[in-house]
């Protein structure tokens, strides 16, 4: 594998990353801890808001995030040829 | 059938499936011993991961926590989840791809130094055994209580069968049982909730139930509130600590979790990268079944015990309420002489002291469900315990056999001699936890939240840092986990210990608790090993592309030694 190849591969996981952890953040230390009051204002049936991000959606969003992750990451390793 | 009877049909029938499997799945090499061949299809992983990781306190404990603690719980359940995350982005697949077979196997070649890689032996056996002591202590608890045998025996029961197929089988052994746990574990932990979710709100499924409405129209989370302010708590849905608190115990969580040697090794076990993502992907979905159930749990036993017991007559309640009298973990004190129970905040008018362990496993017969049921989560959570106790022991026996042994005092040591030292030390292993089993040292429930905050500050920078900075070198990694881990453990002795002076919830850094300084000295550690490692001199040339290589996944090939 080319060097500049393994540079950008690299870089593109990095901006997954990225992407993801900052969902990941929001979700939970957001949603779940930091706006929790003002989510609660809000309801979704019995729950408020804020309560059910921390007890319930943030568990939710993890595991779809680290799907697309394998995802994403799968499309990267065929496209550099590196899922042997 | 009787309710003992029925518990020992269920526990004799998951422990001969236990044992069962150790012998068909024996290790023959110490590669089948430390990460079962290295061949584990990623379903298989993600099963026996989950089962390693959530333990005697997740399957025991935590809805009990939650249901006491309400919002405030929810550290425990984002904590414990979502450091699954960082787990499958950032260490996970660098470190398959890395090919070794411990954790200090890591940190010692990256690091290129012995003295790092004794510093990561050291940070690896405090963690663990912390931990182990307490899972055993969880399996005496369910061998008295349901079983009625004396505690010690209980202990000693569990031990022989982790003994068995730790001993044999390793982490090929402990892979396909923890798989079987699962199984036996998930069965017994949704079952009693599905019941109970369609008693109370007439929805099968818990995750919805517990925001439904109970037969008179009333939300289920408003009249916990409101049972909540009637009684003096903190309501139910907003809890009572600091936001910053909250927010640090958290992050120590989730980073301990991700930096905790016998999760970590489990992706050492499957063929390639993608497997090592794929697993943690399976391990947090098998993983958040239970974590969304044990909220709904917490609210439904919370309910129906306020409305069980408060203001109750003393002489009316139903038998499960004497058989937790008799274990010591409730117990009522008639402060008014009115023979009805009070439960209030308040402790000097408070008549009712409830253990948080027991809402889990007495949430069944509060509400009646069949005696199957009951003993059916006595057996989950022996699953729970023995599983999580296995994947410690076998890192403690990797700690001693491969990293202290093969890697330092005898190198020259054959293959053979290294498989009987990673069995001898497994036994040694099983023992010391038995001890602490059956003579608890105070500490155990106390450090056992700490393990992760320990983790979060030794290892997983270490780890990050080698795998995300190519210039970090030893002298950085090292003094960044020695400081790391001193920093927490001064807090740690301080606050909760009384040394060095100790101290009060007043006199906390910022306010933050012992659970949530992990945080902290996770911080330190970085800033730490970054400042070092500018003032010092640069890794080799062959450690910078060892950093390279392990950042693309092909040809990942076998765990080598």
């Amino acid at each position: 594998m080319k060097i500049s190849d393994q540079n950008s591969y690299w870089k593109t996981n990095l901006k997954y990353l990225a992407i993801l952890l900052t969902i990941w953040f929001v979700v939970s230390y957001g949603f779940g801890i930091i706006l929790v009051d003002e989510l609660n204002t809000i309801r979704m049936g019995g729950f408020k808001l804020g309560f059910w991000f921390a007890q319930q959606g943030s568990i939710y969003v993890f595991t779809i995030l680290i799907f697309v992750y394998i995802r994403l990451m799968n499309k990267l390793d065929k496209k550099y040829n590196l899922d042997s | 059938m009787d309710l003992q009877t029925w518990t020992w049909i269920l526990v004799g029938i998951t422990f001969t499936l236990y044992i069962g499997i150790a012998i068909w799945s024996r290790a023959g090499s110490t590669k089948e011993f430390y990460v079962a061949g290295g061949g584990v299809s990623p379903l298989a992983n993600g099963l026996a991961t989950a089962a390693d990781w959530m333990s005697a306190a997740s399957f025991i404990s935590m809805a009990g926590i939650i249901s006491f603690n309400g919002y405030d719980g929810s550290v425990y359940l984002m904590g414990w989840t979502g450091g699954y995350v960082l787990l499958a982005l950032l260490l996970a697949p660098y470190l398959r791809k890395f090919g070794k077979f411990t954790v200090p196997d890591f940190i010692g070649d990256r690091y290129y130094s012995n003295v790092a890689r004794i510093v990561a032996v050291f940070c690896a056996l405090i963690v663990s055994f912390t931990y182990v002591a307490g899972q055993m202590r969880g399996v005496g608890l369910v061998f008295s209580r349901f079983l009625e045998v004396d505690i010690n025996t209980g202990v000693i029961i569990g031990m022989i069968i982790v003994l068995f197929y730790a001993v044999l089988g390793g982490m090929k052994g402990i892979t396909y049982t923890q798989v079987a746990q699962y199984c036996v574990l998930i069965f017994a932990f949704m079952v009693p909730a599905i019941f109970i979710s369609v008693q109370m709100t007439g929805n099968p499924i818990p995750q919805i139930g517990f925001g439904g409405q109970d037969a008179n129209g009333v939300y289920l989370l408003d009249k916990l509130d409101g049972l909540h302010r009637d009684l003096g708590f903190a309501e139910y849905t907003s809890g009572s600590k600091s936001k910053l608190d909250v927010f640090f115990i958290t992050a120590a969580l989730m980073v301990g979790t991700a930096g905790l040697p016998h999760v970590i090794v489990r992706f050492f076990t499957v063929k390639k990268v993608s497997d090592a993502r794929k697993s943690a992907g399976w391990a947090l979905l098998f993983i958040m079944i239970l974590y969304t159930t044990a909220p709904a749990i917490a609210v439904f036993s919370r309910t129906n015990m306020i409305e069980t017991v408060n203001n109750q007559e003393y002489k009316n309640m139903p038998d499960w309420f004497t058989t937790w009298e008799e274990t010591g973990l409730l117990s009522f004190n008639d402060k008014n002489n009115d023979g009805k129970i009070q439960y209030l905040a308040d402790t000097s008018k408070n008549e009712l002291i409830v253990d948080k362990d027991i809402m889990v496993l007495a949430n069944p017969e509060i509400a009646g469900l069949p005696n199957w049921v009951i003993a059916l989560v006595a057996a989950g959570a022996l699953a729970a315990a023995l599983s999580t106790a296995a994947g410690l022991l076998l890192v403690i026996s990797a700690s001693v056999s491969h990293d202290l042994i093969k890697k330092m005092m005898k190198p020259d040591i054959s293959e053979k001699g290294e498989l009987v030292a990673a069995r001898l030390s497994a036994v040694v292993a099983v023992c010391v936890a038995g001890y602490f089993g059956i003579n608890p040292p105070d500490f155990v429930a106390a450090t056992v939240a700490l393990a992760f905050g320990l983790a979060a500050a030794s290892f997983f920078p270490a780890i990050i840092l080698g795998i995300f900075t190519k210039k970090m070198n030893k002298e950085g990694a090292i003094s960044g986990m020695v400081v790391g881990i001193v920093v927490m453990l001064f807090y740690m002795l301080k606050f909760k210990f009384d040394w060095f002076g100790g101290g009060t919830k007043e006199d906390w850094w910022f306010g933050i608790s012992p659970e949530g300084f992990g945080t902290v000295a996770m911080i330190i550690n970085f800033t730490v090993s970054i400042i070092i490692s500018k003032f010092t001199p640069e890794p080799p040339k062959e450690v910078q592309e060892i950093v390279a290589n392990i950042r693309i996944p092909s040809g990942a090939g076998n765990a080598i030694h």
